[in-house]
């Protein structure tokens, strides 16, 4: 089933996180990754959620969304031309393999150290859905102690709309 | 001029035009009913707060207008709770208010304390827990305005109480501002015209309608389109009453317990023309079967209905009074067909309804619980407010009663609700003081809020009651029989109170009927009657509602009413 991100600009109030998280457990719809921030306008919020489904399912999520009376405008953002981008921090294990081995896998991704310690090293790493699968992948070769990821944002291009 | 949060809020309800409201009192919630003391709005309390929020939807149902009904916290909000679900999934515009423990001890498991907004989020069109007493005013304009517009629904609003017994100056509010909430109601053009050009061509053409041609006061514009294009219609039970049941057009209710000839109808049109319905699966039945040979126009105001169930090939979105107006004008325009293969096509569902009509068996000695429909509709030639409760009561009630008018049928179609029928009657008796207004009921669905009858009796509400009491939860052991072996595992309800001495310990008027001849003078009595009154009609156990698709099947797995038994003829 095809991934699909979500762009939604709700009224930054309380309840409406909840009303969308519950609009998505009530109807059997599943959430990948949610996120949400105030927006440049600080009343309205900015959510982009990852879900996944036939289109028939798609439709019917960005539908029972806008029903909601505190969400003001719903893209499907994976019918545009558009920007993702996730953000991770991610801790491996440093004991089998030098530090510089580590730290090159991580250049090569673009990817910042943020913690050092004997038996562990933490990156910053910023990409694309496809790009963060990669480096993951590689530091698998290492041996992933810990990992926190932001869940994607997502930005449809200019023009596009 | 300061006020109370208290007397801000019943202020703000007057302004909508507030006239009755249904509730119960409770600790959190005596500032407001203070404020109610001495306040024009006439309170009617209901001895349950499920009562109240059923009795709000029976008089928003019959009046068209905005519910109301007030609860106190914790068990008040959740006893409100299954009234709300049934407004939901029925579009019933209700406002049911809340008291909530202060503001300082919410989330401390207070007594009385539920979180009443987290409860209610998912049965409600939206609810709101005012934190600010200078909020009320602007809340309580949204409430109104998001319950009665759009696709109406519930909208609760929860009052701490220390936010009724603060102090401010209200503030006027004139006007709804809403970014995310703009129902669209008129179709796009270019839509209406594709509709209109398929009208026209198609030849088995089928208008299937539902309730949202009654919310939408559309039932005229939808008898113009039948009979000026000759198209044959029917109803879901929500829509029963939006065209008119004894119209030569009409064949009756579709899907489960729906006509023969509505569901071949369905079975074999080129066309299937949906307005404000939804394609519930009590309605479709098996889905690959549902209209499989028609192109489906929808027309509804709600965009979620569209291609929810069934893939739809011209969606329309808007309010269906509007966009059938506009259909109307655009029809009026193009060039009309031939009007053979309609005729052919009407003559074929008369073939139909004439091969395998609504029967069953009359009987002398038992009474038909369809018999005494019969005679409800014989004697009230229509003109009454039918409530029903849920079940085979409810079933025999939409096949057997002529509802020609809108706003004349006021049953629970999507929660199914036991126990609505009764406080629903009342709300309904409130809202339309000079019409009759029946509940047919069944002996256990009655049972599920018998208590109002203190109600109707302290508030002198006449409504009646019509008991089918077969002593059975009879759609249940329905369902037994057909589809269980027989294995009638608690649907036996033989203990059951003398619903006669019952109404009388209430101080209403009760009757116990076991004599098909005594139907008619009973009915006769208690609707000349002017106090509430209980007929316990002691109906035909077994008898079953038929006919019935198996539920997930189709049209041909129908199990239809057996042929009446032909009289010997006496041999030469």
């Amino acid at each position: 089933m095809k991934k699909h991100a979500i762009s939604l600009l709700v009224e930054n109030q309380f309840g409406a996180l909840s009303r969308i998280s519950g609009l998505f457990s009530a109807r059997g719809y599943n959430i990948e990754s949610l996120s949400v921030a105030p927006s440049s306008d600080p009343t309205v919020s900015r959510m982009t959620i990852v879900t996944s489904g036939d289109d028939r399912v798609v439709e019917q999520i960005g539908k029972q969304l806008n029903k909601l009376i505190d969400v003001i405008k719903v893209w499907n953002v994976s019918d545009y031309d558009s920007i993702g981008r996730e953000l991770i921090l991610v801790r491996v294990f440093a004991g089998d393999h030098s530090q510089d081995e580590i730290i090159r896998a991580g250049q090569a991704f673009g990817a910042k150290v943020v913690d050092v310690s004997e038996k562990s090293l933490a990156f910053e790493m910023m990409g694309d859905s496809q790009e963060v699968e990669n480096f993951l992948n590689l530091l698998k070769t290492f041996g992933i102690k810990e990992l926190i990821r932001s869940g994607t944002l997502a930005m449809i291009k200019e023009g596009n709309k | 001029m300061e006020k109370f949060g208290a007397e801000i809020l019943v202020d703000a309800l007057i302004n909508e035009g507030v006239e009755v409201m249904f509730g119960y009192p409770g600790g959190v919630v005596l500032p407001i009913f203070d404020v109610l003391y001495d306040s024009p709005i006439k309170f009617i309390l209901t001895r349950h707060e499920q009562g109240a929020a059923h009795a709000a939807e029976g008089f928003a149902r019959a009046t068209g207008k905005v519910g109301v009904c007030l609860a106190t916290s914790g068990p008040g909000a959740t006893n409100l709770v299954t009234g709300l679900a049934d407004a939901h999934m029925d579009s019933v515009p209700i406002v049911a208010i809340t008291g909530q423990v202060p503001t300082g001890l919410i989330g401390g498991d207070a007594f009385q304390e539920a979180d009443a907004v987290g409860i209610t989020r998912s049965i409600t069109k939206h609810n709101y827990l005012i934190k600010d007493i200078r909020d009320i005013p602007r809340v309580v304009k949204e409430a109104f305005y998001i319950a009665g517009t759009g696709r109406p629904g519930p909208v609760l609003i929860d009052v701490p109480k220390d936010v009724s017994t603060a102090r401010a100056k209200p503030e006027k509010v004139d006007r709804v501002e809403l970014r995310g909430y703009r129902p669209v109601l008129e179709g796009n053009k270019k839509q209406i015209r594709r509709a209109a050009e398929a009208i026209l061509q198609s030849n088995r053409p089928v208008i299937y309608g539902g309730g949202g041609i009654i919310i939408s006061g559309g039932s005229a514009e939808l008898r113009r389109l039948s009979e000026s294009h000759k198209i044959p219609v029917t109803l879901t039970l929500m829509g029963l009453g939006g065209f008119p049941g004894t119209h030569p057009y009409f064949m009756g209710m579709l899907g489960m317990h729906g006509t023969w000839a509505a569901n071949r109808a369905i079975k074999d049109c080129d066309l299937l023309i949906a307005i404000g319905a939804r394609f519930d699966d009590r309605v479709t039945g098996k889905l690959d079967e549902f209209a499989p040979h028609a192109k489906i126009i929808h027309i509804d105001i709600d965009p979620s209905s569209i291609a929810k169930n069934v893939p739809v090939d011209l969606p329309i979105v808007g309010d269906v009074k509007t966009v059938l107006g506009q259909l109307l004008k655009e029809l009026e325009g193009l060039s009309q067909p031939n009007p053979k293969p309609r005729e052919k096509w009407l003559a074929e569902i008369s073939g139909w309804e004439k091969e395998h009509p609504l029967r069953y068996e009359k009987s002398k000695k038992l009474i038909k619980p369809q018999y005494v429909i019969e005679k409800i509709y014989e004697l009230t030639k229509g003109d009454a407010v039918i409530t029903t409760e849920v079940g085979q009561n409810q079933m025999w009630t939409a096949q057997y009663y002529k509802f020609d008018r809108p706003r004349t049928l006021i049953t629970s179609g999507g929660l199914g609700t036991m126990g609505f029928g009764f406080p629903a009657a009342i709300g309904a008796q409130l809202g339309k003081s000079d019409s009759l207004v029946v509940d047919i009921a069944g002996d256990g669905s009655i049972q599920m809020n018998i208590q109002e009858l203190a109600t109707a009796v302290q508030y002198r509400i006449p409504v009646k009651i019509a008991i089918l009491n077969n002593r059975y939860l009879g759609m249940v052991r329905q369902w037994q029989e057909l589809f269980y072996n027989k294995r009638y595992s608690n649907t036996c309800i033989k203990c059951q109170p003398n619903f006669k001495k019952l109404a009388e310990a209430y101080g209403a008027k009760g009757y116990t009927v076991t004599d098909p001849a005594e139907v008619v003078p009973v009915l006769k009595e208690a609707f000349g009657n002017d106090q509430p009154c209980l007929m316990d009609f002691q109906v035909d156990p077994e008898e079953n509602v038929l006919p019935i698709i198996p539920p997930g099947k189709g049209v041909y797995d129908t199990i239809l009413a057996p042929p009446p038994k032909r009289k010997k003829k006496s041999s030469r």
